[in-house]
């Protein structure tokens, strides 16, 4: 045993590039045949026409993107711009100022205040989806509390609306924007702001010129993260929506489900695709230049 | 923008005394120790983060089948959370696939991570890519594609099905966590066993392992976590065939609200949150 072995490292020691393929090798199967090919199914997919009765034929078409100019799917489109931007810009308006709290608390609460917010972040976001309808609903505590104090006559409309998604998307995706931030703000070196301070500069001045330019891979970052989810966001506005505020990922899901169109679904979904991918690269083009 | 505003160029009045040349000891003081307006958005922030889920655990114990007012004290939808034998089914199916689909990812993200910590070769950057891609890619088109993939193989929907998508998604993040562990290490110590005559696998398994092992635990717990709380992509590599916990509870959230969904949505929440916890703690350790 002992002496097989010794020959078996050997081996792998006149092989460097075997013994790093044999630890490369299950991921790069795992994750050749289980996510890179499904995506090449989907992007060969969105030519292809759709069968009589579902599937797919095989028969070259640029029809799957031209139905994104149909006024009924760009608004589709447009409606998910407009909330994932939304969300994007709320989250950074409130996550900031939190990230930079917790950058500057003492050590005895960062923590804390750090677990807290990533406890979030690693949670069923159905669940914590599901817990807004609590709230939002007609009979929901919001409604109820409106009520009691006399403040409305009858409940208000809260729940499967445009604004119900939004708050549902800034609570499910506010801690991905807090903890890029936090890791770019805690990273500042801390004399440039006594610096600024010291040369006269009012708070405000100091957090537009030194501040913000400075953690701003942290903003990218954050935007990136958020931005992403909210665009493809299926199960908020499933739960917290309804059918007048669809989005493209229940666009996606409908094209799956009862639609039965596979060709345009999987139109949709390269679309998201390349805007991810696109994200990333203004990503790395920003913080290689910060480097 | 480039003019600076007039206070920017007059120095302050009376600047701090500050002795200068030397080195600091401790950290400066925080600018901002007077801010309170900080504390206040970041109280807000906080609140709005968790007010929902205590909500809904408040609500897991109430006396009153519409969970509209709160009635008084109850453990009736624990009790009855027990008796439903969909749910119990679901949460074996879910269990089932976290434990098997973690400790597949944590031997392959293991060996990923162990590789891109020792080795640099080509194409390096773009594996990178790669890895990272599952995590940033929006869970509908995974769980599409894959579904897709399965349907065109002709692979039965099922249990096997959900393990393979999750097992993707978590490589990434095994290897995240424990390339960072790895990168925290002390190399010296595995040089030193070497020095002392230890061969590749001997070091690896008496010295770079019981290291790296608070991270090792970490991705585990944070993988089993993400792949029993996972709702979208299970929803779509499920079929008919198993019905995960997250996809049961959204059935009966679309079915209409019932007070059991607070009941298992709370235990699942409790469950998570402790994972999570024990992994934070191990990895600052």
């Amino acid at each position: 045993m002992k002496r097989f072995r010794h020959q078996l490292l050997v081996f792998f020691n006149h092989h460097p590039s075997l013994s790093l393929l044999s630890l490369l090798g299950p991921s790069l199967f795992w994750l050749g045949v289980f996510f890179l090919v499904p995506l090449l199914i989907i992007f060969l997919y969105s030519f292809l026409q759709k069968g009589p009765y579902g599937g797919i034929l095989y028969q070259f078409t640029l029809e799957n993107y031209r139905r994104f100019l149909d006024p009924l799917y760009l608004t589709i489109l447009i409606r998910s711009f407009k909330l994932a931007l939304m969300t994007t810009g709320i989250c950074l308006v409130t996550g900031y100022p939190i990230a930079y709290r917790i950058a500057f608390a003492g050590k005895k609460w960062k923590n804390t205040l750090l677990v807290l917010i990533i406890l979030p972040f690693w949670t069923s976001f159905l669940i914590r989806t599901y817990a807004w309808m609590l709230l939002l609903r007609d009979t929901g505590l919001i409604n109820q509390l409106l009520l009691k104090f006399h403040i409305v006559r009858e409940p208000l409309k809260l729940l499967y609306t445009e604004g119900a998604v939004l708050v549902g998307m800034v609570y499910g995706f506010l801690p991905f924007m807090v903890l890029p931030l936090y890791a770019s703000i805690e990273k500042l070196d801390k004399t440039l702001l006594e610096a600024a301070e010291d040369l006269g500069a009012t708070p405000f001045w100091r957090f537009l010129k030194v501040t913000l330019p400075l953690t701003l891979p942290g903003v990218i970052a954050g935007s990136i993260l958020v931005f992403i989810p909210s665009v493809a966001a299926f199960v908020t506005p499933d739960l917290l929506g309804g059918a007048k505020t669809m989005m493209m990922g229940s666009l996606i899901q409908n094209q799956f489900g009862p639609a039965r169109d596979w060709p345009f679904g999987s139109a949709i979904s390269l679309v998201l695709m390349i805007l991810v991918l696109i994200s990333v690269f203004i990503y790395l083009r920003v913080t290689k230049e910060y480097e | 923008m480039n003019n600076p505003p007039s206070q920017y160029l007059h120095l302050p009045t009376a600047p701090r005394p500050r002795v200068s040349g030397l080195p600091r000891l401790r950290a400066p003081a925080s600018p901002h120790s007077n801010s309170s307006w900080l504390d206040w958005v970041t109280g807000l922030g906080y609140l709005f983060l968790y007010t929902p889920i205590l909500i809904l655990i408040v609500f897991s114990f109430n006396n009153s089948r519409f969970n509209v007012v709160w009635k008084g004290f109850t453990l009736d939808w624990y009790i009855k959370l027990f008796e439903d034998t969909k749910i119990l089914e679901a949460l074996k199916v879910s269990l089932i696939v976290a434990l098997v689909s973690t400790a597949i990812s944590l031997v392959i993200g293991t060996l990923t991570a162990w590789a891109m910590y020792r080795y640099s070769f080509k194409g390096k950057r773009i594996l990178e890519g790669v890895l990272y891609l599952p995590i940033i890619i929006p869970d509908i088109v995974m769980g599409i594609s894959l579904t897709l993939f399965f349907v065109l193989i002709k692979f039965q929907l099922g249990m096997a099905s959900i393990i393979i998508a999750h097992v993707a998604f978590n490589i990434s993040f095994v290897m995240v966590v424990v390339r960072a562990r790895l990168q925290g290490l002390d190399r010296t110590l595995e040089e030193a066993a070497m020095d002392l005559g230890a061969d590749e696998v001997t070091t690896f398994f008496k010295v770079t392992l019981p290291l790296l092992s608070p991270g090792l635990v970490a991705a585990a717990l944070l993988a089993f976590t993400l792949s029993f709380d996972d709702f979208v992509i299970s929803f779509f590599t499920a079929g008919v065939g198993a019905t995960p916990l997250p996809v049961q509870i959204y059935s009966m959230v679309k079915l209409g609200v019932s007070p059991v969904v607070n009941a298992i949505s709370t235990l699942v929440l409790v469950i998570s949150f402790i994972l999570v916890t024990l992994a934070e703690k191990l990895q600052r350790k």
